[in-house]
C-alpha cells in the first residue's frame, strides 16, 4: 500500500528534454513527504505525473511505474483517479468549477459528483471548513475571493473528497502565515490520524520542517537526496540545489559566521 | 538609458466596495515619497491587493482619492497612468498573452513608443535582470510557473516606469528567484524609482523595505519601519492579522535583544552584547 514510482522518467510531448529522470520515490500511507528544489526542477511535473494527469491530460512520454495501491496510474478514469489521489496545483483559479455561487457550494462540488449522501457531503463540507479557518468565506461567491482565500478553498474541495492519497503542488504559495499554518496542521492532522499519504511541494521549508516525515531534493529532474526531515533540511548541499534551508539552520550558520552562537 | 526618478503614490479616505457588496477598503491613508519602498502585509483578503489595483487606475475609489505624482488619478486615463505605474500581478497568467518571451517584455515598452535598437535595450535590460535573457524566443507557456513569474516581472521592468508594484513577486520562487527579487528592488531603489510590494513572505519584507504598511478588513493598522513593525509590542496586533513576525525578530525579543526583524540585526545585536561588559 503507497503511492510509488519506479524508475520514472518523464519528457513532455514535442520536446526532448527529460524533465523527470530515474524517479524512485515512495509515499506510504500516514506520512508527509516533503519535495523540495529549484524552480523548473521537475517538481510540478512529479506532481502531475504522480496524480496521473502526465500522461493524459497533458500529453508526453513516461517510462517505468507510477502505482497507487499497486494499480498504473496511467489509463485509469479521472473520477477513480481522483478518490485515491487528490491534487492541487499551483494555480487555483484553474481549479475552482466556475459553475458554483457560493464557495459552500464549491466545496462540495466534488463530494456531490461522487454521489454521496447529502448529509455525508453536508459533514464533509462543515469539517473541513472548519479545519481550514474559512467559516467566513463559505457565503461568498468563488469569483470574488483573494487570491489566497481561492487557494485555501481550491484545497479545502480536494479534502473533501478524502482521497487516499493527496499531491499537493505548493499549496501554501499564496497564503499568510497564519492561513499557511492551519494548511499545515490540516496536512499533518490528516496524515496522522486518517493515514492519508501526502506529497507536498513546498519553498517553504520552514513548514516542511515542522510537518514533513521525510523530505526529498529534486535537481534537474533527479531525486537528489532523501530522508528524515532534519538531516535533509541541514544538508549542506541545499543551497547549492536552489533550496532556501529553513530560519533555524539559515540563522545558526550566519551566526557561525560571525563566530557568535545563537541562544 | 535614461529612466525617470520616482514618483509620489497617495491614498486618502480611500474606501472600496466591490460590486457584490465586499468593502475591500475601509478608509486607508497611505503616502508614499517618490523615490520610497514599501512593503504592504497582511491576511489573505484584507484588501491588499485590492489598494494596490487604484495605484494604476484598474480600480476606482467609492470614495476618498488616489494620486499619482501630485494628482488624483480620479479622471486620468489607464493609458496614461500606465506610463507612471506598472503593476506586476499575482498571477503572471493574468498578464501573459504573446507568443513569445521577446514579444510578451516588448508589448509595454512599445506601447510607449520605443522602437528600434531603444526597445531592443529595454528588452534585453529587463530579461537579464529576471535571468531570462537567452530565452527570447521561447513561448511563455514552455516556461515553468516561477519563470512566468520572474516574465511578468521583466515585463514591468521593460516598460521603465516610475512608480513599480510588485503583487507577492516571491510566490513560487525558488532561493535564488527570491534573492534576484530582493535585487530588482534594490536596484530600483538606487535608481531611485518607487517601489510598492505587497508580500507574505515577512524575511524578504524585513530584509528589503525601509517601511512597512500592515492591512486589516480593509484599514491599515501598522505602518513603520521593519523594526518597529515586527517589534514585540506589535505581536499582538501582527497576530490579529494573521502575520508571523520573522523569525529572527522571535529569538530576538526572546534574547532580550530588543527588535531584530533580521538575521544580520540579530546577529549584530548578538555580537554587541557578547561586546559589552558583563555585571
Amino acid at each position: 500500500m503507497s503511492l510509488r514510482f519506479d524508475g520514472v522518467s518523464y519528457r513532455y510531448a514535442g520536446s526532448s528534454d527529460v524533465v523527470l529522470a530515474a524517479v524512485d520515490l515512495v509515499v506510504e500511507p500516514g506520512e508527509v513527504l516533503g519535495v523540495v528544489g529549484a524552480n523548473e526542477a521537475g517538481k510540478s511535473t512529479l506532481c502531475l505525473v504522480a496524480a496521473g494527469l502526465a500522461p493524459g491530460t497533458i500529453a508526453g512520454h513516461l517510462e517505468g511505474r507510477v502505482t497507487i495501491n499497486d494499480m498504473a496510474t496511467v489509463g485509469v478514469r479521472p473520477y477513480e483517479l481522483a478518490q485515491r489521489c487528490g491534487s492541487l496545483f499551483q494555480n487555483p483559479l484553474t481549479q475552482l468549477s466556475g459553475t458554483t455561487l457560493t464557495v459552500w457550494e464549491e466545496i462540495a462540488f466534488g463530494p456531490r459528483n461522487l454521489g454521496l449522501d447529502l448529509e455525508e457531503v453536508v459533514a464533509r463540507v462543515d469539517d473541513v471548513v472548519a479545519n481550514l479557518g474559512i467559516g467566513d468565506l463559505v457565503e461568498r461567491p468563488p469569483a470574488r475571493l483573494s487570491g489566497g482565500q481561492a487557494q485555501l478553498v481550491a484545497l479545502a474541495g480536494v479534502l473533501a473528497l478524502r482521497p487516499t492519497y493527496l499531491v499537493l503542488d505548493e499549496p501554501t504559495s499564496q497564503l499568510d502565515p497564519h492561513g499557511t499554518n492551519l494548511v499545515g496542521d490540516a496536512l499533518a492532522t490528516l496524515a496522522s490520524r486518517s493515514e492519508v499519504g501526502i506529497l507536498v511541494v513546498e519553498h517553504k521549508t520552514d513548514l516542511l520542517a515542522v510537518i514533513a516525515t521525510r523530505v526529498a531534493v529534486i535537481d534537474a529532474g533527479r531525486i537528489v537526496a532523501i530522508g528524515p526531515t532534519a538531516d535533509v533540511l541541514a544538508d549542506d548541499r541545499l543551497a547549492g540545489w536552489g533550496v532556501g534551508p529553513p530560519s533555524s539552520v539559515r540563522l545558526g550558520r550566519a551566526a557561525e559566521g560571525r563566530g557568535v552562537s545563537v541562544g | 538609458m535614461a529612466e525617470p526618478g520616482g514618483l509620489r503614490v497617495a491614498a486618502e479616505a480611500l474606501e472600496f466596495v466591490y460590486p457584490d457588496g465586499t468593502r475591500a477598503l475601509n478608509g486607508v491613508d497611505l503616502d508614499v515619497s517618490p523615490g520610497e519602498q514599501v512593503a504592504i502585509i497582511g491576511q489573505n483578503g484584507s484588501g491588499k491587493s485590492t489598494l494596490v489595483r487604484h495605484f494604476n487606475g484598474l480600480l476606482r475609489a467609492s470614495s476618498g482619492q488616489v494620486l499619482v505624482g501630485d494628482a488624483p488619478v480620479a479622471h486620468r486615463h489607464i493609458a496614461e497612468l500606465a506610463r507612471s505605474v506598472g503593476i506586476v500581478f499575482q498571477n503572471p497568467d493574468r498578464q501573459i498573452f504573446a507568443g513569445s518571451v521577446r514579444a510578451e517584455v516588448a508589448f509595454g515598452p512599445r506601447n510607449l513608443g520605443f522602437k528600434g535598437s531603444e526597445l531592443d535595450d529595454r528588452v534585453a535590460g529587463a530579461l537579464a535582470a529576471v535571468g531570462l535573457d537567452g530565452l527570447q524566443a521561447t513561448n511563455p507557456y514552455d516556461l515553468g510557473a516561477s519563470r512566468r513569474k520572474l516574465l511578468g516581472i521583466a515585463s514591468v521592468l521593460a516598460m521603465g516606469t516610475p512608480v513599480v508594484i510588485l503583487d507577492e513577486p516571491t510566490t513560487g520562487q525558488d532561493a535564488r528567484g527570491v534573492a534576484r527579487v530582493q535585487q530588482i528592488t534594490r536596484d530600483l531603489a538606487a535608481a531611485g524609482r518607487t517601489v510598492i510590494a505587497v508580500s507574505h513572505d515577512m524575511r524578504f519584507v524585513a530584509e528589503t523595505f525601509a517601511r512597512v504598511v500592515v492591512m486589516e478588513s480593509g484599514r491599515i493598522t501598522l505602518d513603520a519601519p521593519p523594526t518597529g513593525v515586527f517589534a514585540e509590542a506589535n505581536w499582538a496586533t501582527l497576530t490579529r492579522t494573521y502575520v508571523d513576525p520573522p523569525f529572527a525578530a522571535r529569538i530576538g525579543a526572546r534574547l532580550g535583544l530588543g527588535s531584530t526583524p533580521t538575521d544580520g540585526a540579530l546577529i549584530e545585536a548578538i555580537v554587541r552584547r557578547d561586546a559589552s561588559p558583563r555585571t
